[in-house]
């Protein structure tokens, strides 16, 4: 296992400085998801344009790689449509769970995510945002979890 | 520093414990989760193996001879423990699952058949979720009512506000011996008194207080005492409730099925006497046999000489983690046992527990199954070391370079 290749230069910097940080007003949906193994907390905001995400923001406690992924997710999600947001979450599954998988470029900034796939029990944080972000679209205000 | 107390032998007592001497992540695993669960010694290993190699077979009724071997280990495994907690009577041992098992016995027995409306079952803000839970689903029950005495900022109990919520209406009051989260010791034996004298029983969550200290159930004065094997160096899955045999007497059983009854019709059934009335279905027989087996090797090494050793790596411990920029150490009071709760500013828990792994150093990160004392602090988690007989300095030293690790990471 190797530390370099979870806590990439990316990770920590989307960490110290979450970027689409903060509620969104005038939002069209938003949703809470909750990790009770680690007690990470997120709110995911969003304003659709139809099918297109036109905004999005997120504001929630957690650690590194849950708040990077949130961080990346929001940048990586912005403008795109429905369809789009939901091949995008599956290649970054991939990434996430499947060691050796080779990164699509499609995938961007979220590569630096890659490292996770070697620590199994960090990939839920990973995955917390794309979740609450699926509830959010679903026009869901139920809380999620990852349990 | 004082060195720690010389009639611990820690070499000695570390190999005792094969899981020990292996790398993890290519380094030497430093285990400091001991709170969650202590490693096994080799005599515990070599009672159940021979337990079950040689004697295995079901307890109670058999008339063959390996049921009757069976039968003497199990019921040997439970004079062990009184004699362990110095309980007047063996009919006082109840074997169960764990602490929670044990919590959740007196809820459903005592709680649910003896309280109502009106009356208060009283808990500390330190618990474990198991000696919260198991109190809420009463109240929900029965419609009794649950208080809870506050914590100060240094994770210390106040004992003040404790006394003035006692009252008349006070019929439980259920504590932690010592705060799993913070390391707390709280002082039991003064809270007996007190409830007594208000008319309430007290059971006590021993889980994290046996492993480090002596108990003496008679000399504590509490009315139940519940434990887990596996946080003494014995099995998963067997614990303790002691309960006064009085009490007992007079409680319903909780759970119904073979081994708890005498007479069985589709009329009537009658029970058991103690303390099998407790012990419905095939019990966990093994692991009555290696918590014995715990038992006998905790008190060789000396309780004393434990508790000293331990002491002296938490102070030192405490003393190297207070100068390191950025860690803020959770729970300071006064007394405290074997458990060292810390956030490293920048780092969150759950980060710093992946960079320790990957130096071999082996915490615990979250909420400790101790949410409302995260709240309490406004914190999400913490990281949390442990100490147990077998850890060592140079366990301390590598905790401390492995933050310096974590540190740098996150610097």
């Amino acid at each position: 296992m190797d530390l370099k290749e979870l806590y990439r230069d990316v990770i920590l910097d989307h960490n110290r400085q979450p970027r689409n940080f903060g509620a969104l007003t005038g939002a069209d949906a938003h949703a809470d998801g909750h990790n009770p193994l680690c007690g990470d907390r997120l709110t995911v905001w969003v304003r659709l344009d139809g099918e297109r995400v036109a905004d999005i923001r997120f504001e929630g406690t957690g650690c590194a790689i849950s708040t990077a992924s949130a961080s990346l997710m929001t940048e990586a999600v912005k403008g795109k449509d429905k369809a789009a947001i939901e091949a995008l979450y599956r290649q970054i599954h991939t990434l996430l769970t499947q060691h050796d998988a080779p990164a699509d470029p499609a995938l961007g900034k979220l590569v630096a995510l890659a490292g996770v796939s070697e620590f199994p029990a960090r990939v839920k944080c990973a995955t917390l945002c794309w979740h609450t972000l699926n509830a959010a679209l679903e026009q869901s205000a139920a809380a999620v979890t990852t349990e | 520093m004082k060195p720690a107390a010389a009639s611990l032998d820690v070499e000695r007592v570390r190999a005792d414990f094969p899981i020990l001497a292996q790398q993890v992540n290519g380094r030497p695993l430093v285990y400091l989760d001991s709170a969650a669960s202590g490693q096994r010694p080799l005599a515990v290993l070599r009672a159940v193996e021979h337990y079950e190699t040689h004697l295995h077979s079901n307890v109670h009724r058999g008339v063959h001879t390996l049921s009757q071997a069976a039968t003497e280990a199990f019921e040997g495994a439970r004079a062990r423990a009184r004699r362990f907690i110095n309980a007047r009577s063996a009919r006082e041992i109840l074997f169960v699952r764990g602490t929670t098992e044990g919590i959740n016995l007196v809820a459903q027995s005592y709680g649910r058949s003896r309280l109502g409306p009106g009356d208060e079952i009283l808990i500390t803000a330190l618990e474990h979720h198991a000696n919260i839970v198991p109190w809420q689903m009463v109240c929900e029950q029965n419609g009794c009512t649950l208080k809870v005495a506050p914590i100060d900022r240094r994770g210390e109990l106040d004992l003040e506000r404790l006394f003035e919520l006692l009252n008349a209406r006070t019929r439980l009051v259920a504590l932690a011996h010592v705060s799993n989260a913070l390391g707390t010791v709280l002082p039991v034996k003064r809270i007996v008194e007190a409830a007594h004298s208000c008319g309430a029983l007290v059971l006590v969550d021993g889980a994290q207080a046996v492993p480090h200290t002596a108990v003496d159930v008679r000399e504590l004065g509490c009315d139940f005492y519940a434990f887990s094997g596996h946080k003494l160096y014995g099995p998963t899955g067997i614990g303790v409730l002691y309960g006064r045999e009085e009490l007992l007497e007079e409680m319903p059983p909780w759970q119904g099925g073979g081994d708890m009854i005498r007479t069985v019709s589709f009329e009537k059934s009658t029970y058991n006497e103690l303390p099998w009335k407790f012990e419905a279905g095939t019990p966990n027989i093994s692991g009555a046999v290696g918590l014995a087996a715990a038992m006998d090797y905790l008190e060789s090494l000396g309780a004393a000489a434990v508790a000293a050793h331990e002491h002296h790596l938490l102070a030192l411990a405490t003393a190297e983690l207070q100068a390191i920029p950025g860690i803020e150490i959770v729970g300071t009071a006064a007394h405290k046992a074997a458990v060292l709760s810390f956030t490293l500013r920048g780092c969150h828990p759950h980060d710093l527990g992946t960079i320790l792994d990957s130096e071999g150093v082996a915490i615990r990160t979250g909420h400790h199954c101790a949410m409302p004392v995260m709240t309490f602090f406004g914190i999400p988690a913490t990281a949390r070391a442990s100490f147990g007989c077998y850890n060592t300095e140079s366990d301390v030293r590598a905790l401390v370079a492995a933050l310096d690790k974590a540190r740098e990471v996150f610097g």
